[in-house]
């Protein structure tokens, strides 16, 4: 396991994504209206949409490109939809954030 | 000290007096109102709706208990005055109350008039005039199963009607050849008794009765030629008599009814006369829409204000009868000295005249199709000359012509006739009260609070007056999942809770969702810039992609630009300028859109900010629902066949209306003729040159919804282009859900209702007045983010790329 610092806290805007590249791996990274941080694989489960960009509602992001809600938590496609995206799990200490690979 | 008025009388027409006087003036009065019924004021017409099962008792009560209560009025009901004494100006009831007053009015109404025949007493005959009659003979059908209804005019009708519902047979017994004669000519009236024979009505005309008989309660009816008939219920409706006892008892001079001026004086000093048991001009009004007018008069003199006199009323019929339309006003019999226009339609049951007297409309009779009474009616009220009957109000009602007859109505047009209620007044009224009902618009304005005759009428106001509100309103169409609310109750509550952000829309009006959705964020960020222009400020975290971006997002991740290109009309500089752009930043793809502009694609999204400042051109919103591009054809200038210069005024629509958010896309064209080449009839705002003008099209689309715009007006001049595009773009901000395109959204408000709208001038001013509050508001949005490192770095920029460093 690796834990990669990937910026600090003031990068990440509420409720607006961030796309992080971390080789060739690209993660979305969301700080909800709560301060919570979650980082999953930026391509929605559909098309491969680039979810940093969707609109964000609590823990659930909606992808840009056909509306899949998809959960940030666990990654999961909501209803009607099906799929899922790998999640990361992210630590923050001293305003710095950390995304365990 | 208050002066005491009394009433006498808790009916329609005297409570009405008394609801004029305390709008006039509150505290004038000490009022005490008599009444025989132990009821409040009921609606004495709507009794045949009771009987007929569409209306509850409860529902008929006009002015309940805490009515009375609150205006501070004394109402001793079930309490029968018997005398007045008015030299001491006092009046005595039958029990023994003794009740001083300065001012009286008898409103004592009119009692049924009972066939002195022998048998007129028995049980089970009964008249049709109050509660009391109303539930005796729903009691009846109970056990009963025969009922007789000897009058066949209007009431014996609709008793007859109600007595159908509850299950009897019915036969109607009427003295003269035809029904209604007082209300129709015989055509109508055969119409008519062919109708309700249908219904299952059974008529015995030119019956007249000698007796009813029976064995301790009423078993049949005897003629005067001899024949009979069995029934177990005779309902007497032959006609009512002015109640005017009182009156003649305590020496107030009395003919038919109560004889009055044209102020409801009576002949005693202080003392007044309203209602159906006054006579006016020897004339004794049974109809309500008089008595409501004399009442005015009344509240006024009395308010020591005496405004205009009362000169008569000519009336107007209609029967509440399910499933049967019938109207008549003025004179509606063919006599000598007049002329009539008539149209019957046999396969459809519809008959239509309109009678002519020295060229003015008198009267009119309508059978079948009775959606243009009003309309006549107040032509007959004004004496308007032929001329002014359009050959139109005669035609066969079309279907799709229903809309346009509120529309076609004036202002001073009465819609509800029982209480003279106009076009105009319900109209501020829905307008200043923001009223949305049928039940609020009576409870404001009086309209349809009688007959109920005009209900559909203010239906159809409603939803011409709200176009878009109304309909949605019935339909409730939620904003999203995450709110029971329809975009019009959001968007009333915006404005009257002042609500200023998405974040407070949702808190205040309880989202279900406390965040919102893809659906709803986008939308109330829409509604809340539309009203509160250059005052709200966006939230980006609430935009599409496409809007937070400027830009469109394309299947790959990468975004698209397409830079303003007013008209289609471009330079070698502006394509010089686009071409460097493109090479410098490896532009896959260079593409020329639908709308005459020119598409780069494949642009990554760090690279946006740096290709607007290169192209220094404004951004030509090909992402946002807004103005998108006016297409234009060639023109006058170099082409034959132009009439007009499409490309000058293309140019010039698109710099002025560039940058307004609408609620979806929207897309224009400007062609210099018929031909057409820039396809103005397929565009949400299209216009086609022609000679000396041009033609304004509206809610095109050549997308999803296919559909061929309509013509919305045709006008003289550019300014007048701007000018309707204008406030017809405003119109549809205001009124459109979001992501409603103009193609739907004229059609669910109606391009009537449009017209009207936009028509008007002060609406079309204030209209205007928006557009440019919201116009002025607007910058370039490229050009601000060119400007703006912070919003570069937070909305276009990537967290820099990382190298995996390994950790414990």
């Amino acid at each position: 396991m690796m834990r990669v610092e990937v910026g600090t806290i003031e990068q990440l805007p509420k409720r607006l994504g961030k796309c992080v590249r971390i080789g060739a791996l690209e993660l979305a990274l969301f700080r909800t209206h709560d301060d919570r941080v979650y980082a999953v694989e930026n391509r929605c489960p559909h098309r491969g949409g680039d979810l940093s960009q969707g609109i964000v509602s609590g823990e659930y992001v909606f992808c840009p490109l056909h509306d899949w809600k998809i959960c940030l938590r666990d990654g999961q496609a909501q209803a009607p939809d099906e799929g899922c995206v790998k999640t990361y799990r992210v630590a923050v200490e001293d305003g710095c954030v950390y995304v365990e690979l | 000290m208050k002066r005491k008025l009394v009433l006498v009388g808790n009916g329609m027409a005297g409570v009405r007096c008394i609801e004029e006087i305390l709008k006039l003036d509150r505290e004038a009065f000490e009022i005490t109102i008599f009444g025989s019924e132990p009821h409040p004021n009921y609606n004495r017409i709507l009794l045949s709706k009771v009987l007929q099962g569409d209306t509850r008792l409860d529902d008929i009560t006009l002015n309940s208990w805490e009515w009375y209560e609150q205006n501070g009025i004394r109402l001793l009901a079930g309490e029968t005055v018997t005398d007045i004494d008015h030299e001491e100006r006092l009046v005595r009831t039958d029990r023994g109350r003794v009740v001083e007053y300065d001012e009286l009015i008898l409103a004592t109404g009119s009692n049924p008039f009972i066939l002195p025949v022998p048998g007129a007493d028995l049980p089970g005959v009964t008249a049709f005039r109050d509660i009391q009659d109303c539930e005796r003979m729903i009691e009846y059908a109970k056990t009963y199963k025969k009922a007789a209804v000897i009058g066949g005019g209007l009431l014996g009708l609709e008793a007859a009607r109600g007595l159908l519902n509850l299950g009897m047979d019915v036969d109607v017994i009427h003295i003269f050849d035809y029904l209604m004669e007082r209300q129709l000519d015989p055509t109508a009236s055969k119409l008519l008794q062919r109708e309700l024979e249908k219904q299952g009505m059974n008529f015995l005309l030119r019956k007249e009765t000698a007796e009813l008989f029976g064995n301790g309660r009423v078993e049949g009816v005897r003629f005067k030629d001899g024949t009979s008939i069995a029934a177990d219920l005779v309902v007497m409706a032959v006609g009512i008599r002015p109640n005017v006892d009182l009156a003649r008892r305590s020496g107030i001079e009395v003919n038919r009814g109560i004889v009055v001026n044209d102020y409801l004086e009576t002949s005693v000093p202080h003392i007044y006369a309203v209602g159906e048991c006054a006579e006016h001009r020897g004339v004794v009004y049974g109809l309500v829409a008089p008595l409501y007018e004399q009442g005015k008069v009344l509240a006024e003199a009395i308010c020591g204000r005496k405004g205009k006199p009362y000169e008569g009323s000519v009336v107007s019929t209609q029967l509440k009868v399910s499933g049967v339309d019938v109207f008549s006003a003025g004179e509606f019999m063919d006599s000598e000295g007049t002329e009539s226009i008539k149209l019957y339609d046999e396969a459809r049951s519809v008959y239509k005249k309109v009678v002519v007297r020295e060229g003015k409309i008198v009267g009119a009779v309508l059978f079948g199709d009775t959606s243009e009474g009003r309309k006549l009616f107040d032509m007959i009220q004004r004496g308007d000359s032929l001329e002014a009957l359009s050959l139109s109000l005669l035609a066969p009602a079309s279907a799709g012509g229903k809309g346009s007859l509120v529309a076609a109505m004036a202002d001073t047009d009465v819609v509800c006739g029982c209480n003279g209620v106009t076009k105009g007044a319900i109209c501020r009224a829905i307008a200043e009260h923001g009223l949305k009902t049928v039940a609020e618009v009576r409870d404001c304005t009086n309209a349809s609070r009688s007959c109920g005759g005009c209900k559909g009428l203010v239906a159809e106001l409603l939803e011409y007056m709200l176009g878009a509100e109304a309909s949605s309103y019935t339909m409730k169409e939620t904003v999203c999942g995450c709110t029971d609310l329809s975009r019009e109750e959001v968007i009333a509550a915006i404005k009257e809770k002042q609500l200023m952000t998405v974040k407070e829309v949702m808190n205040v009006l309880g989202w279900k969702n406390e965040e919102g959705c893809s659906k709803c964020r986008p939308a109330l960020n829409y509604y809340l810039g539309m009203l509160y222009p250059g005052e709200y400020n966006e939230e980006a975290e609430s935009l599409f992609v496409n809007e937070r971006l400027h830009a469109n997002i394309q299947a790959d991740g990468t975004y698209s630009v397409v830079p303003r290109m007013y008209g289609g009309v471009t330079t070698a500089e502006q394509l010089r300028k686009i071409a460097d752009v493109a090479e410098k930043y490896n532009v896959p793809m260079i593409k020329l859109t639908g709308g005459q502009r020119i598409d780069l694609l494949g642009v990554k999204k760090e690279d946006l900010p740096r290709i607007w400042a290169d192209l220094g051109m404004p951004s030509g919103y090909a992402y946002a629902k807004a103005l998108r591009t006016v297409k234009t054809c060639v023109g006058k200038q170099f082409c034959r066949f132009g009439t007009q210069d499409s490309t000058g005024l293309g140019i010039r629509m698109e710099q002025t209306f560039e940058r307004l958010k609408t609620p979806h896309k929207v897309k224009m064209a400007v062609s210099a003729c018929p031909r057409n080449c820039a396809e103005s009839g397929i565009k949400d705002v299209g216009i086609v040159g022609v000679e000396g003008g041009w033609e304004i099209y509206v809610g095109g689309n050549g997308g999803t919804h296919l559909r061929a715009a309509d013509l919305l007006c045709t006008v003289k001049t550019e300014e007048e282009v701007i000018e309707m595009t204008g406030a017809f773009l405003q119109y549809y901000r205001e009124s459109a859900h979001y992501l409603e395109r103009t193609s739907k959204w004229v059609e669910r408000v109606g391009l009537e209702h449009i017209r009207e709208v936009l028509f008007d001038v002060e609406t079309r001013r204030a209209l205007l007045e928006r557009l440019h509050k919201a116009l002025s508001a607007t910058k370039d949005p490229w050009r601000e983010i060119v400007e703006n490192e912070r919003l570069q770095q937070t909305l276009f920029l990537d967290i820099g790329d990382k190298e995996p460093v390994p950790v414990k």
